[in-house]
């Protein structure tokens, strides 16, 4: 569906994307995860054939986007960074007015909003201004906007950001939903949304794509380096003695804790999961178990692990 | 063409949707019932052997209001859009650069002739209360309505070439006023500067707006004027469609 070869974006001054390269199949939903200033917006302004590129092409279901920009916008529904709307407009007269507008017909353009209104939710808020709807409703618009056109190819630029968490969780269905129609490309920075919806994800940091790969495959990349904690009631030099010994543990940290618990920080060899290990351990050994977290990985993590190369060579 | 059709609607609902368009037309109508209500006591005081709409447009009112509705008319149509983001939901739909600049200068021109419907008021009252049927002649009036609308053209699509400039509406504005008064200032130029055999001077003369409406009014209309509106019209037209199509040159 995608088809993107060094793509490079250059503004005055700053390469926004640096000759990216990637692909997207029919009826994927791809993640774009990247920081603040990462060059998701600019990539996806490019696909959306908003603006050219400075180098590199890019296709969107075999057109270019730059010589068969009316082709390729045909087929795309694309909603921009905080979803800009005609605040003066009513939202079925709005939606009518885009449907129209991405040429479809008097009858057919009605039957489609009232559709993407149901599916969307927003049958009830149909004859309401837009400019005083809540940020979830007016979220919701944009993507009923989006997908008014039956588009093949969804481009949604941060579509949860400033939403309440019951509001996300009704967005994130809904593009999950979308799944079995169209193709997907969703731009956010929160990790564990892009872990719920995309089915694959591609990571990018200072206009780089770092990684790309499916979020199981990621998780597992970063599980190299995570770290378990666990607070156990045992004298510190029998903890250390007992948790070196045990297999998989690359390094070992024991702390005073609060009474009579020590924190320990264990750094597993290879991805390996210690927390049943150490759980049998403590239960072998009497020793009572008040804690016993794997440390999560942030995004910021991630950046700074496939970022840390780099920074090295350039050194 | 369908799809023009629906932009024009949206953009000329737009005048409407805001409390700006009726300021506007609120203020012109002002103006005009001022300018009109001068003219009826100069008309009261002694004879002229004008036309009524000659009368009319000798008022300095007249140009204030062209110079100043336009720029404000258009300031919107492209800053606006560039400043909330709907630009980018606006471009990124197969909607053609042509049809969109067209759609926006159209509603821009319908906005402005409806703002002049209340001189018509004001004939309805001329022909009302005088006796002659001299007053009003369908030559003049055609004449001075030709001039509304090729003034109109001129100085709106200015202003859609300053607003396609900017993301900010008082900027677009500035531009477009600037631009305003620098033709206007040409006609200044063009009317105390005689008109000699020179080149320069020639080509000035084509600026002379004050003269041109004037015959306007006078129920003469010159092609050449005409042309010279249009094709001016035309060329900042093109200029603005310039502009707008500039975002996707590499």
């Amino acid at each position: 569906m995608i088809e993107v070869t060094n793509l490079t974006k250059r503004y005055a001054g700053h390469t926004a994307v640096s000759g990216i390269s990637f692909s997207v199949a029919r009826g994927e939903i791809v993640g774009l995860l990247g920081p603040n200033g990462a060059g998701k917006s600019t990539t996806m302004r490019i696909l959306s054939c908003f603006m050219p590129a400075t180098s590199g092409t890019a296709r969107v279901a075999g057109y270019d986007v730059f010589h068969e920009s009316r082709e390729v916008r045909r087929r795309i529904g694309f909603m921009p960074e905080n979803n800009p709307l005609y605040p003066e407009m009513r939202v079925r007269e709005y939606l009518k007015f885009r449907a129209r507008l991405k040429g479809l017909g008097w009858k057919n353009s009605r039957r489609r909003v009232g559709t993407v209104m149901e599916q969307c939710g927003l049958t009830e808020v149909s004859h309401r201004i837009i400019g005083q709807l809540s940020k979830g409703y007016r979220q919701r618009v944009g993507l009923a906007d989006a997908l008014v056109h039956e588009p093949d190819l969804i481009i949604l630029d941060e579509p949860t950001i400033g939403l309440d968490p019951h509001q996300i969780r009704s967005v994130r269905q809904l593009i999950k939903s979308l799944a079995e129609k169209h193709t997907v490309l969703i731009s956010t920075h929160i990790l564990p949304e892009a872990e719920m919806m995309c089915s694959r994800m591609l990571i990018m940091y200072g206009g780089k794509i770092l990684a790309a790969d499916t979020p199981d495959n990621l998780q597992r990349l970063m599980a190299g380096s995570s770290q378990i904690f666990a607070e156990i009631a045992a004298s510190p030099e029998e903890l250390r003695e007992a948790l070196g010994q045990l297999p998989g543990v690359e390094q070992c940290e024991v702390s005073a804790g609060e009474g009579a618990f020590q924190r320990c920080a264990l750094t597993p060899r290879d991805g390996f999961d210690l927390r049943s290990v150490i759980f049998t351990l403590a239960r072998e050994r009497g020793w009572t178990l008040r804690e016993l977290t794997r440390s999560r990985h942030s995004l910021e993590d991630i950046y700074v692990q496939v970022t840390r190369p780099d920074e090295e060579e350039e050194i | 063409m369908k799809i023009f059709w629906t932009l024009l609607r949206r953009e000329l609902a737009a005048f409407f949707l805001s409390l700006m368009g009726y300021v506007i037309i609120a203020a012109v109508t002002l103006i005009i019932g001022a300018s009109f209500a001068m003219l009826i006591r100069n008309l009261g005081s002694a004879p002229f052997l004008m036309p009524v709409t000659e009368l009319f447009f000798n008022s300095f009112l007249f140009w204030i209001i062209v110079i100043l509705a336009a720029p404000i008319i258009t300031m919107r149509l492209f800053a606006q859009e560039k400043a909330s983001g709907t630009y980018e939901t606006l471009m990124t739909t197969s909607v053609g650069d042509t049809a969109v600049v067209a759609a926006k200068f159209i509603a821009a021109l319908i906005f402005y002739l409806i703002m002049w419907l209340p001189t018509l008021a004001c004939l309805f009252i001329v022909a009302h209360f005088t006796n002659q049927r001299s007053a009003l002649d369908a030559g003049t009036l055609g004449g001075m309505y030709l001039g509304i609308f090729l003034s109109g053209c001129l100085f709106l699509s200015i202003g859609c070439l300053a607003s396609s400039l900017t993301r900010n509406q008082v900027v677009a504005a500035m531009i477009s006023l600037a631009l305003g008064i620098i033709l206007f200032i040409a006609a200044f130029l063009a009317q105390s500067v005689i008109t000699a055999g020179s080149a320069q001077l020639h080509l000035l003369n084509f600026f002379s707006l004050f003269k041109q409406i004037d015959d306007f009014t006078r129920g003469v209309v010159d092609t050449r004027t005409v042309i010279f509106y249009t094709s001016l019209t035309l060329f900042f037209l093109f200029l603005t469609l310039r502009v707008v199509e500039s975002r996707r040159w590499k």
